[in-house]
């Protein structure tokens, strides 16, 4: 008993040891960034690890005052938001429509919809471009809609045909009997019932769509149109040694997404990892 | 009929998905397979050249030897990933298990907290870390050994694997939380039955974890492998477009870039026809890969 007890402990041991080995290790690099933001330049090299001695927000300063920041932070605020909100729209519609409609079109259509899970769209780039350049949406963040909630189709019927199936039919029913019509029973019924599948989808969304560069950078070219993602890879460029603006832009840019974590860890691991496993 | 039609309504209910998905995924991906059997100016595709551009893609000497270096080190990248993330992400998922409470949860918002960075943070970040002028990371290796201390995104013998392993470093939290979620599922009565039984840790891993999870695995292999043959943005990131130094980093995702969207150097103009034919290879091999992955693992009786 007591040699197994010993066993138990050196298990914890190990194991305590390699997880908090990989939170320093996954820390560090973020500490770097944020105290560094803080600093002069020649304190970041003097003493990248250490705390500011005093704190310097000329960096924070500079990215507000002299730079587009805020501009593409907005630019991708709009363009996130919209296409989660389409996303919403027309995958509950769908998933609605899915689970309701007992005809083989339904599940066809679902098939259909579901394929796209296996199939990144960046495959079909080029024709894109094309496409956008036709409907003159080239060059405006607004040409990334469509492609979006494109992206986002397969993901929301998976997540919401899920939920939906859940919903008890008597409930349709008694709707039926107090004469709601039927996009009565999924304005009023379904969506405050879904509404966890709901967020969850959005969830998902809003870290690929704020973090996405490939779709930007193809299809934007004019400045004032730039998310804020393409704005950044265009840092190194211009501030190549204003390190303490390049930290301070850098841990701007990763804030929003990271505090939505942060708030809704449990949410957030549960949608990025539902995709996967249902699949 | 009065019903049929009423029944017939729930197709509307579709139509805005389905014209969206029609339009912007399905048909640019098609259009995508169809392109690369064409040539012409620019955009303008219109002529039939068969596997004109496949055939240049694999054996014309100036085009195929920056393709096949870069199909070589998507498959290192590919292997680096599955080596190191997803070995990492079978091992936390099991620490995590045994890790209940407080710090349980702790552990596991910090390993997928580099999950929610973008890309291109990411590979900034690193790329400054490892940045021998400033040498913070530098440092930190000369403490433990001064063999490690070295220019690791400077040399072509090291920077692929560097770049692989810091997006490893990031993406590890999914495959983690993925096989946590499916150990979780299995039921505590067989661990249970082997603690009586007397079975060391090794064993209960090896002949009940693993098989358990083996689908599981083969879903991650696939998502590896299809995040992978499209990665770009860490390359883009932290060696730039042209997968440096020496495209010893370029890989199949910033290759189709340059070639079909932004022009390859020297010539700098986009070539529409390959970039639709690396395109095309791409989507053959995933394919490929998740069917051979999904054999693989199936689940056997």
């Amino acid at each position: 008993m007591a040699k197994l007890k010993k066993n138990i402990s050196i298990g914890a041991i190990i194991r305590i040891s390699i997880l908090s080995l990989w939170s320093l290790l996954v820390l560090l690099p973020l500490w770097i960034m944020i105290i560094n933001s803080f600093k002069a330049r020649v304190e970041i090299y003097r003493s990248p690890l250490n705390l500011p001695t005093s704190f310097d927000f000329s960096g924070y300063l500079s990215v507000f005052q002299n730079s587009s920041f805020l501009l593409y932070f907005l630019n991708s605020i709009i363009i996130t938001f919209a296409s989660i909100a389409l996303i919403l729209l027309v995958t509950s519609l769908a998933s609605y429509a899915i689970v309701r409609w007992k005809n083989r079109i339904a599940s066809l259509l679902s098939v259909f919809f579901l394929a796209g899970l296996l199939i990144p769209l960046r495959i079909g780039s080029i024709y894109l471009l094309q496409l956008s350049k036709t409907l003159r949406l080239i060059d405006s963040f607004w040409s990334l809609l469509p492609i979006y909630v494109s992206m986002g189709i397969p993901i929301g019927v998976l997540v919401l045909t899920e939920l939906i199936r859940r919903v008890p039919t008597a409930l349709y029913d008694a709707a039926r009997i107090d004469g709601a019509s039927r996009f009565g029973t999924y304005l009023r019924i379904l969506l405050p019932l879904i509404q966890p599948g709901l967020a969850t989808v959005a969830i998902i969304h809003i870290v690929l769509f704020w973090n996405d560069l490939w779709f930007p950078l193809i299809l934007i070219q004019n400045e004032s149109q730039r998310t804020l993602m393409l704005g950044i890879s265009h840092l190194f460029g211009q501030y190549q040694t204003n390190w303490t603006r390049i930290l301070a832009t850098l841990t701007l840019g990763s804030f929003p997404v990271v505090i939505v974590y942060v708030l809704m860890s449990r949410q957030f691991i549960a949608g990025l990892t539902a995709g996967a496993i249902k699949e | 009929m009065k019903l049929l039609q009423r029944q017939s309504s729930w197709f509307f209910y579709f139509l805005p998905a389905l014209i969206i998905y029609i339009v912007f995924t399905i048909f640019p991906i098609a259009n995508s397979l169809r392109m690369s059997f064409f040539q012409g100016s620019g955009f303008n595709l219109d002529t039939f050249v068969g596997f004109e551009n496949y055939r240049r893609l694999f054996f014309d000497p100036l085009i195929s030897e920056n393709f096949w270096n870069a199909f070589g080190n998507t498959w290192v990248f590919f292997l680096v990933h599955m080596l190191v993330q997803n070995t990492l992400g079978i091992l936390f998922a099991n620490l995590l298990l045994a890790q209940t409470g407080k710090w349980g949860s702790f552990y596991r918002t910090m390993i997928f907290l580099p999950s929610t960075l973008a890309i291109l943070v990411t590979g900034f970040l690193w790329k400054l870390l490892l940045n021998p002028q400033w040498g913070v990371i530098t440092m930190i290796a000369a403490a433990i050994h001064p063999e490690l201390a070295q220019p690791w995104l400077g040399n072509s013998e090291s920077a692929l694997i560097t770049i692989s392993l810091i997006s490893s470093w990031q993406w590890v939290g999914i495959p983690t939380m993925i096989f946590l979620a499916s150990l979780q599922s299995i039921p505590n009565d067989l661990f249970e039955a082997a603690a009586i039984d007397g079975v060391t840790w090794w064993q209960v891993f090896w002949y009940i974890k693993l098989p358990l999870v083996r689908p599981i695995i083969g879903v991650v292999a696939i998502l590896t492998f299809t995040g992978n043959f499209n990665a770009f943005d860490i390359v883009f990131a932290m060696a730039g477009i042209n997968g440096g130094p020496v495209y010893s980093t370029d890989i199949l995702g910033t290759y189709f870039y340059r070639i079909g969207i932004a022009g390859e150097h020297p010539v700098g103009i986009p070539n529409v026809g390959l970039g639709a034919t690396v395109a095309s290879l791409v989507f053959l091999f995933l394919f490929l890969g998740v069917m051979l992955i999904r054999v693989f693992t199936r689940e056997r009786n």
